[in-house]
């Protein structure tokens, strides 16, 4: 049986892609496969009593090392603020490509903690800062400093020790291009150095924790019990910053996009599942409910969204049991094609996830198959005809054609770039001043106008000829031929209409990250949380592959 | 030391902030990113054109001839996307001439991508600058300083054909050598391992 690849018009939709969830794709958990057999160690720990000072953690195989820097500063209440703005973190990080010397982490220590002010280096990979979740973090010191261990309960509400509010990469501030390490095997798949230095954070958190209560109390502390360890991740607060992201690399979203309909469609297409195939997945859908359960938030949105996937986990299961004959064919399809019938677009997003589980010999290929040359996207083929730009507009952005960009509420919001700390930010057009100075994220309102302005050309102008009287149109005439060739690559939405929530974009992206817990903050910032439950570094070499679920 | 992303940035957004379109802004940023690491001093250049380009007046030239010659200098922005856009068409000319063009180290990513887009290489010779554009893989010159290049007088441009650069002589040699990894067959050996019929007269 032949299943087709799902229509991007229905996938690329904004309520759709912020439905999506974590699965067996996602960057943290290829991140660990990967580097389950390289050799963890902690090279050097030197904080004073009060934890500030140095660390460093790396992972190495061969004559191959990535060394996490981290400086860990005293920071007053006053001046903690997860927002983009802040100028000081509790704790600042790098990683480093091999092993830095005494001279590196002196000048590291000049740049690292001042972030997007300092300069970094072609040696450096990645950057990142992060802040204490005071209310946890202080309640794990107090209780560590008295010999008892937290209330797990207590943490559980808040899920990690320390969020991260920006990880930076790919050349930013000095910072390494991706050009000089893309052809590492071990890299090969989008964000992992971002997701090593996030893992390793998470371990710093644990030993600091640990070490201050050691010298508050030395003579009755304990260290944090493992497996509180594990149930705990990093957070992360996210802002605007990821959302012309998905605007400005259009082919690797596509890839992203295109990895787990790949997955979806071969896994549709599964005659007969085995029982052992049938028990993983089923094992993690029963497993979900209390872990959705788990899932606090403040945000009405979000509140809605668990209860709609809480009752859809429920109604699945109800399904399995009554309606799946595990010995029938294509069983995964059928159930597929109900959800799609009967359940949210968070309920079918998570099926999809949960699909992938027992087919590792499916998702495996497809993880390296994620990452993108988008140099090899970027030229306008000249010589093609408006004839074809026409019928790749009419074929891929059929329902962008359709909104009516005269009307105020399809034109409400502009995107642009901040000037004291080029950050994007989402402003109100007739409102807030600024939108003459737009970025080019407005795509659907410039394919009209492209459309429009070709609409009475004639069909063998060349594109060419074309450009040289129409510049202005130029960016979006590009957008056009990537769609051709890669479909998933544009979202199928008004990006500027007054009915946006931007954070569906950040979800989208978080959801291929591998975060969960999305606990939105307001329609422009998140907070989630990261390898929570997730194996610790030096149980690399054997886990539970399932252990997102636990 | 300015990462080459930082620099790709930068430049796409200083050609927008200089009235530019976005579209053309991003060419822009990616082709001094290409100077830059191809060694050639593309910041300097599109630095000290920004400069100037509010206060003088730049022509374009939207359909090229043999022999193109401007009143005022060219736009080495406008000339290159022109040429770039119609560089299949273009090619036909085989040979271009062009005079009075301002920095015209800016034109040449575009005559570089060109390259790439016709399959040909390109002869570029910027007065008594000469480079030989190879796909867009690599440039072959003789212009190795970094001082800037606010204009040139003469700019001539050859599509190269298609042929190899080596004798006749030089590949025989060659083959004859590379059979030494081929093994003598004996008819023995032909009826034993041959994978394909012995005879194709059926």
């Amino acid at each position: 049986m032949q299943v087709p690849l799902r229509d991007p018009k229905i996938v690329m939709k904004l309520s759709r892609l912020g439905s999506f969830h974590q699965s067996k794709l996602s960057f943290l958990r290829s991140f660990l496969n990967e580097f389950k057999d390289w050799k963890y160690n902690r090279d050097l720990f030197d904080l004073n009593d009060r934890g500030y000072g140095v660390a460093i953690y790396s992972f190495s195989k061969d004559k191959k090392t990535y060394s996490l820097v981290c400086f860990a500063n005293e920071l007053k209440d006053e001046e903690r603020s997860d927002r983009v703005i802040a100028t000081k973190w509790d704790a600042a990080f790098a990683l480093y490509d091999g092993i830095p010397s005494k001279i590196d982490i002196d000048r590291l220590s000049q740049n690292v903690p001042k972030q997007e002010v300092g300069r970094l280096s072609y040696k450096e990979l990645t950057l990142s800062r992060a802040n204490r979740s005071v209310r946890a973090f202080n309640y794990v010191v107090e209780c560590l400093s008295k010999g008892i261990q937290p209330n797990t309960n207590e943490l559980s509400k808040v899920g990690y020790l320390y969020r991260t509010t920006a990880v930076y990469g790919s050349g930013k501030f000095g910072l390494a291009d991706r050009f000089r390490i893309k052809n590492r095997d071990e890299i090969n798949g989008p964000f992992r150095l971002e997701m090593m230095l996030v893992y390793l954070v998470r371990q710093f958190t644990f030993d600091q924790v640990n070490h201050i209560a050691k010298h508050k109390n030395p003579k009755d502390a304990v260290e944090l019990d493992l497996d509180i360890c594990r149930n705990l991740g990093i957070g992360n607060s996210t802002g605007l910053g990821m959302a012309p992201f998905i605007v400005n690399h259009p082919s690797l979203l596509n890839n992203w996009i295109l990895a787990k309909e790949t997955a979806l469609k071969k896994i549709r297409e599964i005659e007969k599942v085995s029982e052992e195939e049938f028990k993983i997945f089923y094992n993690c859908l029963t497993k979900s409910l209390k872990n959705v359960t788990s899932w606090n938030t403040d945000s009405e949105y979000q509140k809605k969204k668990i209860n709609n996937l809480i009752n859809d986990l429920q109604n699945l299961i109800n399904y399995l049991k009554d309606n799946i004959d595990k010995s029938n064919f294509y069983i995964f399809d059928k159930l597929y094609n109900w959800a799609e019938e009967n359940l949210s677009e968070e309920g079918v997003e998570y099926l999809v996830s949960i699909m992938m589980e027992p087919y590792n010999e499916i998702t495996d290929p497809l993880i390296s198959q994620m990452s993108s040359d988008e140099d090899s996207s970027f030229n306008i083929p000249v010589d093609r005809t408006i004839n074809d730009l026409r019928e790749i507009i009419e074929k891929n952005y059929s329902d962008i054609l359709k909104i009516d960009f005269s009307k105020n509420e399809n034109n409400k919001k502009f995107w642009f770039i901040s000037k004291n700390k080029e950050e994007p930010r989402i402003g109100d057009r007739f409102e807030d001043n600024g939108s003459e100075l737009e970025q080019p994220t407005a795509i659907a309102r410039d394919i009209k106008k492209l459309y429009e302005t070709i609409f009475t050309l004639k069909n063998s102008l060349k594109i060419g000829n074309f450009l040289v009287q129409n510049n202005d149109l130029r960016h979006i005439v590009r957008r056009v031929f990537i769609t051709e060739k890669y479909p998933y690559s544009e979202i199928q939405d008004n990006t500027i209409g007054s009915k946006l929530v931007p954070i569906d974009m950040l979800r989208l992206k978080l959801s291929f990250f591998g975060a969960v817990k999305f606990d939105p903050r307001s329609d422009k910032w998140l907070r989630i949380c990261m390898f929570q439950g997730a194996p610790l570094p030096n149980e690399l070499n054997s886990f539970n592959q399932y252990w997102i679920y636990n | 030391m300015r990462s080459y992303s930082e620099i790709d940035t930068i430049v796409k957004r200083s050609t927008k902030a200089k009235g530019f379109s976005w579209g053309v802004a991003e060419e822009i940023g990616k082709n001094i990113k290409q100077l830059e690491l191809f060694g050639l001093p593309g910041i300097k250049h599109i630095n000290q054109y920004f400069k100037i380009f509010n206060n003088e007046k730049f022509e374009n030239c939207q359909s090229f001839n043999k022999s193109n010659r401007p009143q005022n200098f060219y736009c080495p922005i406008k000339l290159g996307l022109s040429f770039f856009d119609q560089s299949i068409s273009i090619q036909e000319l085989n040979d271009i001439e062009i005079e009075k063009m301002a920095y015209p180290l800016i034109f040449l990513p575009f005559v570089s991508r060109s390259s790439e887009i016709t399959g040909k290489r390109i002869f570029l010779k910027i007065d008594q600058k000469e480079f030989l554009l190879n796909f867009n893989q690599s440039i072959y010159s003789n212009y190795l300083s970094s001082e800037v290049v606010e204009k040139a007088d003469v700019i001539k441009i050859q599509f190269l054909e298609n042929k190899n650069n080596f004798s006749e002589e030089d590949w025989k040699e060659l083959t004859k050598l590379s059979e030494n990894t081929f093994v003598e067959e004996t008819d023995e050996l032909k009826q034993k391992t041959a994978g394909a019929g012995l005879t194709d007269n059926d």
